[in-house]
Parts: structure tokens; C-alpha cells; sequence
């Protein structure tokens, strides 16, 4: 009991010390961290604790891709390219190619010419890898009908996509996001099909939602004349003002060969537009279209919205050209912003979103603090009033307990939260359990007339075991707690699963060397509780 | 110095006599929490509930919530609940999950928005939608069920599958007790409140682990007692210290309740009552099961219900 090695003191003072240092910079304002930062060598770690957003204050919002406009997209893609196909294949198509939820469905009436076009499309089903492809796997499903030559898309291609998705609109995202200047924006994937978004200090959603809830999808078609076949024909409505516009459903040229676009001001009216360069592939089919169809209108649209239909005067052979359409100044810089990041390559949509004003959450720092604080002394004196000097001890060791908890999270990088706070108030309680466990085994063996030092030996190494089994318990709910809660809730988890753990440091390796080294000073004949 | 005793020392209460008042006691609120739970419901917050929830403050002077309910429920979102938050200024609205999928929340936040924003400063907005919301109420019923076998495993692995046994009976005491807290309440049952009832889990099993601990160990050293008895001697030998740590977590809890703000009153309120009921629930309920199992300690057996009765007659009361 007595005997401890002074090296193991050392390095208690050693861990102590450590973690005030890692915790300190917590409590400076930011500021005084950031010149401390800048004057001290880089090895000393000067992070402040990471404040969730309920604390600190901003926005967090879980997008979903939906699946289906997935798959739409992918439907209408695959109708492209089987009208391509078809095209190079020289195979006449009788009833035209019809869109379906899940894929095409190709007319053909004669059998020989159907023959010919099922060998054709059966070369457009690539092979999926991967474990978990269904489907046999490949990307397509072609069969023969009476009707003609059916293409499905399979579950493992659906998947497959929606994987891709997710990966793409987060980086659409993070260029969309960094553009508007926020600062320290968390954009993840979240599951499956999920994409979440944390940006600290915002607070109107507003604008945020405006940014990444548009897929922003560029197209160029030309505006329909009375001539064109009417299965090539779609309406589409005008973005400003109300009313639609007939255009051709081929899209002469896209987005995606964009690399540039910039908000300006057009040269005549002064009025704010939207400047794009396209890139090489993308200039030279802008240039063929407008230079064979000089005269017509051409309709740029964006999201299946025509912003506006202006007549082609000259071929544009330059790769770059303005959009116009009675556009705000913000409205420009925002589609700007827009067709600078990308389109999305599905629909996303918000299915749960949390926003924490600064007030609020400097409340509940506040809050949570005085709770602290008074939970803290109370516990504190009601450990003096009943184990006196005994009570001291487990008071600082309490306090070690507290700062490690901190330091460990300041390490970790993780993030205090409400009910993180909350989790800390409660082991503040819990915490002393250790220590009272031994101090009252402590009297107990006492009581059975053991010596002084009998008895703390034998209550500290009788009470060690129920101490594990108990904490090993609570430890295992705060376990669970961190892998099945979500949000705010994690914290919760990881203050009290650390505040476990370092409380059983603490409460039995601290106090048992306060308590060796006050007995070595003092030689008390009975126990002082 | 003199000090501060709150358990008397020594004390040889006959708690397992108890058990004649207690088992019928908690099999009785243990059904009605059942029944309320059924028939009454808790209220269910927006994180299982789905919808939306806004708390704002008046940004000069008080708030006033008939206004505003008559302002909300006039946006056709369907019912609206008001209610005062903290200081006069502060008010907490809520809308049920609307129609239209995840997309209505977001509808629902734009309309509250418009009709609000001049007046108000929104404090914080949280919309919840269906899919989310069912999510939640799966991962949460999960890690509770999860929770409690991960527990029962580690404690049937270092006890006598007895004691298990009667951990587990005590732990679904505690929480169908605290599911009948909140339906009597009413305080909203949101994701905090899960971390409440794990965390009671916890409690309640740290305690059963202390006494069980203690008649394991009385078990082997006296074998010759009967079951009953040893688990009064054990039961009384951890008492002081049993309310010693209930008092301390009441302490705690107390002042994160009256001082923790709005936000977490309920898991404050939540623990506070699942301290009790876990004390209670390791003496009375958890306990005297092992008498009913039969656990002995390598000691030939006897008849368990008379050495009950014999050792409740012997053993001196000093309430």
C-alpha cells in the first residue's frame, strides 16, 4: 500500500501537467491562441476543443440523392445512346424508342431487323464487379419481345450509380460551398445514399439551400420549329415570368465541357450576365451548332427551365458566350457560382436539418457551465463533509478527472456537445463512486479491527474489483450510445465513456498515492473517516 | 471534525421481508407504465415524431404566443403547438410532420420563416423528416435492446448466470418505470431521452454489480447461511455506500436540471428519476431474485422459503 515507485508519481505530475497544456488554449479567446501559435514552436499543441454546432452555433443538413431522379437521368441517357447506337447500326426504327421508369423499350417490327438489333444492344450491357452486383452482373438487362428490344437497368447498375452520385455531388458540393466563402464547412457522405453537410456560424439556410439544392444542370437546345416531328418535341416552362417554350428534346451541347463561367455585365444594357468559356471539345460543338443554325433561337436551359431563348446572329467560334436573362446581380454570381461548380448529378433532398443560432448556443455553453460549477462544489463539499481529509483527496482527484477528460478530448479532436456537457456534469457525480467504494471498504475492514494501513490495503484491493465490474457496465451503455446515437447524442457518449475511464485513473491510482503519502507524514494511530 | 453520516452505520435491516411489498408494488406500476405507454402515450419529440421545431425570441419586448399561434395556424401547416420557453421572450413552435414527404419540412421552414423573421430572431430551427425521424426510432430502440444483452453477456460471464438473471429483471423494472416517467410527465421524449434510459441502464446495473459483488463474496465466506441472510448482510454492508453515490449523482443531476437550460431538462429530469428507481430496484427487485434462483454457494440445499422466513424473523429491525 505504502510502496509506490517514484517514478510512477512522476509520471502522474507528468500526465497532469501535460493535460493542462493541452487544455489550456480552451479557455484563451481565439485569438490570443492564434499569436501564441505564431510565437511558440509547433510541436506544442495549441488546439482549442472542437464546439459542436449546438454550442458554436450553425447549420447541419442531411441531403438525400434521390434514387429515382437517378435513375430517370440514367433512363434518359441510356435512350440517347441506344439512339445512337441504332443510328450507326443503320437499323430503321419503326415505332420510335420509348422511355420508361427503368429503361427503354425499343420498336421494332420486323423480326430480322429485331434479330439484328438485340445482338447490336446486347453489347451495350457492360459488367458490373464487385461482391454485392446482383443482376448476374451486368449494367443491363436486354431482352426480346414481341414489341421489340427491351433494356432494363439492373439493381446493381442502379446502385452502382447512386454510389457514384453520392461521391460527385460531394464534390459539386465542396466547390459550390467553398465559393460562397464559408469557412471550416464539413461535407461527408453519411450511409448509403446521404451526403451531410455541418457549416459553423451559418444561420439562415436560405441561400445555403438555394446552392446546393439545384442540380444546375446546363443544357443548350434549339427552340423547336413547326416542322419537327412531335415525339421530338418537349415543352418546357420559362424560368422568369411564367409561360413555356417548345424545344427540340436533343441537347445540342451541355454543361459538362464548361470550364469557366464568371458573372458580369453585358456590354449594351449594363445588366448583370453570366460569362462561360467552354472547354476545346465543348467550343467546337458550340460553334458547329450556332454556325448551322444562324437565324434560330437557341434555348439555354438549367434544371429543365429556359432562362431565355435569344436568336443566333453569328456563329460562336470563340468557346465562350454570354447567358442573359433579367438577372439579379445576386441571382448572376449565385448561377455563376453554379455552372463554375458543376452540375449535380442527381436531385438532392433535405430530409433533416438542425440550425443553431450563436445565442442560443453561447446560452448553453453558459448554461451548461453554471451547471457544472455548482453540481462541481456541491459534490465537492459533500465529499469534505463526510470523509474529511479523505474527502479532500478525492476532491482533487475529481478535479484531475475532470481535466483529463478534456485533455483526452482536445487529443481525440472531439466534439463537446449540450449533452456533452451534460455527460460531464453527471461523472462529476459518478466519478466519486470509485473513491467512496474504497473509502467505505475502507471502513468496513476498520470496523473489523484491522490496523491503519490493514485496512486501507485491504480496502483498496477488495473494492478494485467491484470497481471495474461496475464501471466495466456503464462503459459498455456509453459504447452502445456512441454507435447507435446520432448527432448531439455521440457526444454525450464520449464525455461519459471517457469520464469512465479516467475516472477509475484518478479515483484509485491518484487517491492511493495521496492517501500513502499523507500516511507517511502523519502516522495516524486510527482513521480519520 | 465530526462527520457527515447519511447512512447509519451497521444497520441490519431485513430487506428481503420487503420483497412481500415490493415485488406486487412494482409488478403493479410496472403493468401501468405498460397501460400508459399503450393507452396514453409519451410525446414524442420531432427526432421520432418527425417535424418541425422553432425556437424563437421577440426581438423587442415579450413574445406573444396567441399572436403567434394564430399567425402559425393561419399559414395552413396544419396544428401548431406554442409554448413559453425560459423568459417571456422565448418560444418554442411546433409542427406536426407535413404531407409531401421530406420536401413539406422544408416548405413548412420557408413559410415560418416569411411569416416570422421581422419579429424574431429564430434561436434555432430543427425539421425532421419521415424518413429520418423512422431511422431514429429504429437505431434507438436498437441500442437500448443492444445495450442491455451486451451488459447481460459481460455479467453472465463474471457471475453466476443466476445473478444475470436477476440483473436483467431489475434493468426492464428501471426502464419500463422510466418509460411510465415520461408518459405521465409528458416531458418530450427526443434522442436525449435515449441517452437518458441508457445511461439509467448503466446506473442501474453499476448498481446491481456492487451488491451482487458483495454476495458473492459473503456467499463464499459464509457458507452456512441461507441466501436470505446473506444477501441482508451484503445488501446492508454496501448501503452506506449506495447512498453515498446516489447522493452525489443527485447532486450533480440537480444542478444540471435547475441550471442546464431548457434543452436538457428532461434527460435531467429523466436521470434524477431513474437514480431512485435504480436504487431501489438493485435492493428490493434485483436482489432477493437470487433467492427465489436458488444460488448457493457450494452449500447443501435447503428449503429456501422457510430459511427466508426464519432469517427475517431473527434478524432486528432498527428503522
Amino acid at each position: 500500500m505504502l510502496r509506490f515507485a517514484t517514478w510512477k508519481l512522476a509520471s502522474v505530475l507528468a500526465l497532469v501537467a501535460a493535460a493542462i497544456l493541452l487544455v489550456m488554449p480552451s479557455f484563451l479567446p481565439a485569438e490570443t491562441v492564434d499569436t501564441l501559435a505564431a510565437k511558440l514552436p509547433g510541436f506544442i499543441p495549441l488546439r482549442q476543443i472542437v464546439l459542436g454546432l449546438d454550442l458554436q452555433g450553425g447549420a447541419y443538413m442531411l441531403m438525400q440523392v434521390d434514387d429515382a431522379s437517378v435513375i430517370k437521368s440514367q433512363a434518359e441517357a441510356l435512350r440517347d445512346d441506344v439512339r445512337q447506337k441504332m443510328r450507326d447500326g443503320k437499323i430503321a426504327l419503326s415505332g420510335g424508342i420509348v422511355t420508361q421508369p427503368r429503361g427503354v423499350l425499343v420498336r421494332i417490327a420486323d423480326p430480322a431487323e429485331r434479330q439484328k438489333a438485340y445482338e447490336l444492344l446486347q453489347s451495350m450491357s457492360q459488367p458490373i464487379g464487385g461482391p454485392l452486383a446482383g443482376g448476374n452482373g451486368r449494367s443491363l438487362e436486354v431482352t426480346q419481345t414481341d414489341a421489340g428490344v427491351q433494356l432494363t437497368l439492373t439493381d446493381a447498375a442502379i446502385a452502382d450509380k447512386v454510389r457514384h452520385a453520392v461521391t460527385q455531388s460531394i464534390e459539386v458540393l465542396n466547390r459550390r460551398i467553398n465559393a460562397m466563402g464559408t469557412k471550416e464547412t464539413v461535407i461527408q457522405q453519411q450511409g448509403v445514399n446521404r451526403v451531410l453537410i455541418e457549416v459553423p456560424g451559418l444561420q439562415d439556410t436560405t441561400k445555403l439551400k438555394e446552392i446546393i439544392g439545384q442540380t444546375a444542370k446546363l443544357d443548350f437546345q434549339l427552340v423547336a420549329d413547326p416542322g419537327d416531328p412531335p415525339n421530338e418535341v418537349e415543352t418546357l416552362p420559362m424560368q422568369k415570368g411564367g409561360g413555356t417554350i417548345q424545344v427540340q428534346k436533343r441537347i445540342m451541347v451541355d454543361g459538362e465541357d464548361l470550364v469557366d463561367a464568371q458573372q458580369s455585365f453585358d456590354q449594351q444594357t449594363g445588366e448583370p450576365d453570366v460569362t462561360f468559356r467552354f472547354n476545346l471539345r465543348g467550343g467546337q460543338k458550340f460553334g458547329q451548332v450556332t454556325s448551322e443554325n444562324v437565324g434560330r433561337p437557341f434555348a439555354i436551359v438549367l434544371d429543365g427551365k429556359v432562362i431565355s431563348a435569344p436568336v443566333i446572329r453569328s456563329p460562336i467560334t470563340g468557346g465562350t458566350g454570354q447567358i442573359t436573362g433579367n438577372f439579379t446581380l445576386d441571382e448572376a454570381s449565385s448561377l455563376a457560382i453554379l455552372l463554375r461548380a458543376g452540375a449535380l448529378p442527381a436531385k438532392l433532398t433535405v430530409v433533416e436539418e438542425r440550425t443553431v443560432g450563436p445565442g442560443l448556443g453561447q446560452d448553453s455553453i453558459d448554461a451548461g457551465k453554471r451547471a457544472a460549477y455548482v453540481g462541481g462544489i456541491l459534490v465537492i463539499i459533500y465529499m469534505i463533509a463526510t470523509y474529511g481529509i479523505f474527502g479532500i483527496f478525492a476532491d482533487l482527484a475529481l478535479a484531475v478527472h475532470i481535466l483529463l477528460i478534456f485533455a483526452s478530448m482536445v487529443l481525440l479532436g472531439a466534439t463537446l456537445t449540450l449533452p456533452g456537457i451534460a455527460g460531464i456534469v453527471f461523472t462529476i457525480g459518478m466519478a466519486v463512486d470509485s473513491n467512496v467504494l474504497i473509502y467505505e471498504r475502507i471502513r468496513e475492514e476498520s470496523h473489523l479491527g484491522r490496523s491503519v494501513i490493514s485496512a486501507l490495503d485491504a480496502g483498496f484491493k477488495r473494492a478494485f474489483a467491484t470497481i471495474v465490474d461496475s464501471n466495466v457496465t456503464m462503459f459498455v451503455a456509453a459504447l452502445i450510445l456512441y454507435l447507435f446515437g446520432s448527432g448531439a447524442v455521440r457526444g454525450f457518449a464520449v464525455s461519459l465513456g471517457l469520464g469512465i475511464i479516467t475516472s477509475i485513473v484518478t479515483a484509485v491510482t491518484m487517491t492511493r498515492m495521496m492517501i500513502a503519502l499523507w500516511y507517511r507524514r502523519v502516522r495516524p494511530s486510527r482513521l480519520p473517516i | 471534525m465530526k462527520l457527515l453520516r447519511l447512512a447509519p452505520e451497521n444497520t441490519k435491516f431485513g430487506f428481503m421481508r420487503f420483497r412481500r411489498v415490493s415485488y406486487p408494488l412494482s409488478a403493479t406500476l410496472s403493468i401501468i407504465s405498460v397501460l400508459l405507454f399503450l393507452f396514453v402515450g409519451m410525446n414524442f419529440g420531432i427526432d421520432f415524431a418527425g417535424g418541425t421545431q422553432v425556437d424563437m425570441r421577440a426581438k423587442s419586448g415579450e413574445a406573444h404566443i396567441a399572436e403567434i399561434r394564430a399567425k402559425a395556424e393561419s399559414l395552413g401547416l396544419g396544428p401548431v403547438e406554442v409554448q413559453q420557453i425560459g423568459s417571456n421572450s422565448d418560444v418554442l413552435l411546433k409542427l406536426n410532420v407535413q404531407p409531401g414527404g421530406d420536401a413539406g419540412q422544408q416548405t413548412a421552414i420557408a413559410k415560418l420563416r416569411e411569416a416570422f423573421a421581422n419579429d424574431y430572431e429564430f434561436r434555432s430551427v430543427d425539421a425532421v423528416g419521415p424518413t429520418v425521424s423512422a431511422e431514429l426510432v429504429q437505431s434507438g430502440t436498437l441500442g437500448v435492446v443492444v445495450a442491455i444483452i451486451a451488459v447481460l453477456t459481460y455479467l453472465w460471464f463474471r457471475f453466476e448466470w443466476q445473478f444475470a438473471v436477476g440483473a436483467i429483471i431489475g434493468t426492464m423494472h428501471d426502464l419500463l418505470l422510466t418509460v411510465g416517467f415520461f408518459c405521465v410527465t409528458q416531458l418530450e421524449f427526443n434522442q436525449t431521452s435515449i441517452a437518458a434510459i441508457l445511461t439509467i441502464v448503466g446506473y442501474s446495473l453499476n448498481e446491481t454489480v456492487v451488491v451482487l459483488d458483495r454476495i458473492r463474496e459473503v456467499m463464499r465466506k459464509y457458507k452456512r447461511l441461507s441466501t436470505a441472510e446473506i444477501i441482508d448482510m451484503s445488501v446492508n454492508a454496501v448501503l452506506p455506500r449506495t447512498i453515498m453515490t446516489a447522493t452525489t449523482v443527485f447532486l450533480a443531476l440537480l444542478a444540471l436540471f435547475f441550471l442546464g437550460g431548457h434543452v436538457i431538462r428532461s434527460f435531467s429530469a429523466a436521470m434524477i428519476w431513474g437514480i431512485f428507481v435504480a436504487t431501489y430496484s438493485s435492493i428490493f427487485i434485483c436482489s432477493p431474485m437470487l433467492i427465489y434462483m436458488g444460488v448457493r454457494a457450494d452449500a447443501p440445499e435447503r428449503t429456501k422459503e422457510k430459511d427466508a422466513d426464519a432469517t427475517s424473523a431473527d434478524t432486528k429491525v432498527k428503522a
